[in-house]
């Protein structure tokens, strides 16, 4: 059941310096279940590092970041932590086992026992036969579920890496640039693929290409150095000065 | 239908194999022994006690080559320090061998011949519970895998990884055979362990030696299939498919909920306890054990072993170690001065003209055969 209206996400003035450079500065952004969500924002804007915060890849100098019903604050936690608190990431360029079939990559990302020795005694259930298959289904790639995940295109890896992050059962999915470097039709599968996950999870996306973020988008938060200039409907946005002086505007 | 055929070629594979498997098995287990036995010495089947003593030593050594292919061929974390390892579970069998000699040394004295004319009057205290076999064979994996647990947690906690843990573990190699050679009075020095009179009770000098080697022989060959089942096992677990995935990318392991500084540590304690147990079976059977056995080059070689064979193919591992330390003792015995410039030119040839080790390139000839 999604429940709308109520916060998944708080990140409450969250700060983050590498070497002197402020990636985010005092960021508060907040998000509701069963959102889907489009980050953008000019290069640099601290669009990626917001999603290493959320998912533990980066460590916050000041702030701090409250997920799920119970409220749990998880700034600082391990990656592998955060990953069990249901929180999954996609990274930008395509990350997924390439010595392993399809179906193995989606194995070692189902939700279980993680630990060494379970990890050595467990044995494949029908049950997980049939997730495995289901997600395969989801994102197109059935047939191809016993080659190596390295034989793959660059947009068939895409979304087996959003595949594997669904098999994670996660509550909230972080997806970096999904799009970037795929074919006009790929892309357009990307969007359908997103819209049809988006019905059972709350989705977080980044991403550049403003076309696919028209297609998905309900709610759109424009970040510019390190903080929020403005968030609203895409229309909103796209009619926002400060939108279209920062960003939009820029290159015309 | 797609699906069923595919468990058909398996089960064709899986069948295939287990009969190379098998005869291979039996080669070695059944056959070399007989023909040790069975002929007359001037016999031309006759395989020579020396023959057979040397087999079993590499024997040994596949056992190691196995632990450096799960961390480095299946898990992609280059040790160079495995010969400590070896070198750990090598000396614990060595002084339980030289405590066993009792006061039938040369000085007749309780202590190792070594600890008299080094003017030591009492045992060490860390070598005092090696008398008993029951210590001592727990100890052949314990220490080295408690070594390897210190290491590893200090180092793949703290994300130390590549090639940092290559120099870490290089430095180790370096010390631990320093130690050895500084503390002479506990360790034999230069010298290191030997002069050994017999293991649970069979001979090791005298007519009866080659019985004690053809025991010692079979023993390794049995423990050395033992291990490679158990390896079997777990490279083809799902943890096996966790160690392929780290190497492939780490990064997106841990995204996918996995601790992995967990798994690099277990992976890095099990290859320590399998060194350990091949320097406990090569060291009756070279009857020494040295600091030029554990140091930098031969921790270097071993990693060269699984190289050669093929990484990341437990068959290979094994290959690799018995083809190079064949040939090392070959050609040491026709031309002493060239090993080092041989394994330094293997070591090239290999990275540069097949990286993939004699399996992939036996893959790569049956590939082009079917075409």
């Amino acid at each position: 059941m999604i429940m709308h209206e109520k916060t998944i996400l708080y990140v409450e003035n969250v700060t983050v310096s590498f070497d002197g450079f402020i990636a985010l500065r005092d960021l508060n952004f907040y998000m509701n279940y069963g959102e889907l969500r489009v980050v953008i924002g000019p290069n640099g804007a601290g669009k990626t590092t917001l999603l290493d915060v959320i998912c533990g890849k980066v460590k916050p100098m000041k702030g701090r970041v409250i997920f799920g019903e119970n409220d749990v604050n998880i700034t600082g936690l391990k990656e592998h932590e955060i990953v069990k608190m249901r929180i999954g990431r996609k990274f930008q360029a395509p990350s997924v086992f390439t010595n392993l079939t399809l179906f193995e990559n989606f194995e070692l990302s189902l939700r279980k026992n993680k630990g060494v020795f379970s990890t050595l005694f467990m044995l494949k259930t029908d049950k997980d036969n049939e997730k495995i298959f289901s997600i395969l289904e989801t994102i197109g790639l059935a047939e191809k579920a016993h080659e190596k995940a390295g034989s793959l295109s660059h947009g068939e890896k895409q979304w087996v890496e959003i595949g594997m992050v669904i098999a994670q059962d996660p509550e909230l999915l972080l997806i970096d640039e999904p799009v970037a470097g795929m074919s006009n039709k790929e892309t357009e599968k990307t969007a359908e693929l997103l819209q049809t996950i988006a019905k059972s999870h709350s989705i977080l996306v980044i991403e550049h290409d403003m076309e696919f973020v028209r297609q998905i988008a309900h709610t759109v938060t424009v970040l510019h150095e390190g903080t929020v200039l403005c968030e609203g409907s895409m229309d909103e946005v796209q009619n926002d000065s400060r939108v279209i002086e920062k960003y939009l505007g820029r290159g015309k | 239908m797609g699906r069923d055929m595919s468990i058909d070629y398996k089960k064709a594979v899986w069948r295939n194999e287990w009969f190379i498997m098998g005869m291979i098995v039996s080669v070695f287990l059944i056959l070399l022994p007989l023909l040790n036995v069975l002929p007359g010495e001037n016999s031309r089947f006759w395989v020579s006690n020396f023959r057979l003593n040397l087999l079993g030593k590499f024997m040994a050594l596949a056992i190691l080559a196995l632990g450096i292919d799960l961390i480095w061929g299946y898990t992609g974390i280059l040790s160079l320090g495995h010969g400590v390892f070896f070198g750990l579970g090598g000396y614990c069998m060595a002084m339980y061998l030289l405590l066993k000699v009792g006061t039938a040394g040369h000085y007749e004295s309780n202590l190792p011949d070594f600890m008299v004319w080094n003017g030591l009057t009492e045992l060490p205290w860390f070598w005092k519970p090696m008398y008993h076999a029951w210590v001592v064979i727990p100890c052949i994996f314990i220490v080295p895998m408690v070594c390897a647990l210190a290491l590893g947690y200090m180092t793949f906690k703290s994300r130390v990884g590549g090639v940092y843990f290559s120099i870490v573990t290089q430095a180790l190699a370096l010390v631990f055979s320093i130690t050895l050679i500084g503390q002479q009075p506990y360790t034999g020095g230069t010298n290191g362990l030997n002069d050994f009179r017999s293991i649970f009770g069979f001979p090791l000098r005298g007519p009866d030696l080659p019985k004690t080697q053809l025991g010692l022989y079979v023993a390794t060959v049995l423990i050395l299939i033992g291990v490679y089942m158990l390896c079997r096992w777990i490279t083809r677990s799902k943890l096996g498919r966790v160690l392929t995935a780290i190497r492939d990318d780490e990064k997106r392991v841990r995204f996918s909920g996995y601790d992995t500084a967990n798994f690099r540590i277990f992976v890095f304690c099990l290859s320590a306890a399998l060194a350990g147990i091949a320097g406990a079976l090569f060291v009756p059977q070279a009857e020494i054990i040295s600091p030029s056995n554990v140091g930098i080059v031969p921790s270097i070689e071993m990693v060269l072993w699984v190289a050669v064979g093929g990484r990341g193919t437990l068959v290979g591992a094994i290959l690799g170690a018995l083809l190079v330390n064949s040939a090392k003792s070959g050609l040491s015995e026709s031309f002493p001065g060239v090993w080092l410039y041989f394994l330094g030119a293997l070591f090239v040839g290999v990275v540069v003209f097949f990286p993939k080790g004699c399996i992939g390139l036996l893959k790569q000839l049956q590939f082009r055969s079917r075409k």
